[in-house]
């Protein structure tokens, strides 16, 4: 039995040092230049949505960004549904991750995903599968950080 | 002016995004969770806002710009009705995105099949 797990473990060690040598090296210098431009362009057509609402309705540079991140989230799940987002993210990296679209691409397709396990318990508690910590992290931190702000302004 | 500004900081978001996924090596996850509370303690700190004017969508297309709101949320009803305003006000502004997020994924879940 001891002898055994001494076994898995020596095999477990084997095969880590197996597959860190053929761990492909991450070329850190092109994914940086990739999600940069790539994050960049996304940015830019957001900026050029946000343009839009300005000039064709009544928002203002204020209000305006409301309705451009919805219309950036409802493009970036359509591509979701024709399976493109996914090759896009391939290459992007953090540039088609960081923006909001990799936000609401995770959601589409955890839901599409999950659809085969059903409406609620496939697509309805998997949706925030991975978008959850986003969520969870960014609402802890502002309640402690609006709270510590609230207690110093009193 | 403003499409180069949102390019140039859009873009360095990304990469510093990528950076932190490829130089810790940690998780997507991890990834996001980070840029989110650093884009809620920068709001804190009353730096997002400026980086706003300055960028546009560069500052609030990346998913820093949640945290951010969320902040600003929060900290907007609270001066209007104290303490309890923190919890009521935190979704205020991140609504639109939070909604379209939900209701288009499941739209999506509905029309979609799953591709390999």
């Amino acid at each position: 039995m001891d002898q055994n797990q001494q076994n898995k473990e020596q095999q477990k060690r084997e095969y880590q040092q197996i597959a860190a040598k053929h761990e492909e090296k991450r070329p850190i210098g092109i994914n940086c230049l990739k999600a940069f431009i790539i994050g960049g362009l996304v940015c830019t057509f957001g900026q050029a949505v946000q343009n839009f609402y300005m000039y064709f309705f009544d928002f203002t540079e204020k209000t305006a960004g409301d309705p451009t991140v919805a219309t950036l989230i409802f493009i970036a799940i359509l591509l979701t549904g024709f399976g493109v987002y996914r090759r896009f993210g391939q290459f992007a990296g953090a540039g088609s991750a960081v923006p909001v679209t990799g936000f609401a691409n995770s959601m589409a397709s955890a839901a599409i995903e999950f659809r085969t396990e059903g409406l609620v318990l496939g697509t309805g508690s998997n949706m925030f599968k991975l978008a959850g910590s986003v969520i969870v992290f960014g609402t802890v931190a502002a309640f402690v950080i609006a709270l510590v702000r609230t207690l110093l302004g009193m | 002016m403003t499409f180069l500004w949102a390019f140039i900081v859009g873009g360095t978001i990304c990469l510093i995004g990528q950076l932190l996924m490829d130089g810790l090596k940690i998780t997507p996850a991890h990834t996001m969770s980070t840029l989110v509370v650093a884009g809620a303690v920068l709001g804190g700190l009353e730096l997002y806002e400026p980086l706003i004017d300055f960028a546009g969508a560069g500052a609030t297309v990346p998913i820093t710009s949640f945290g951010n709101a969320l902040v600003n949320g929060a900290m907007a009803e609270s001066e209007r009705n104290g303490l309890v305003g923190i919890i009521t006000g935190i979704f205020e502004v991140t609504s639109a995105g939070i909604s379209a997020a939900i209701i288009f994924s499941f739209l999506a879940a509905l029309v979609f099949k799953p591709k390999g």
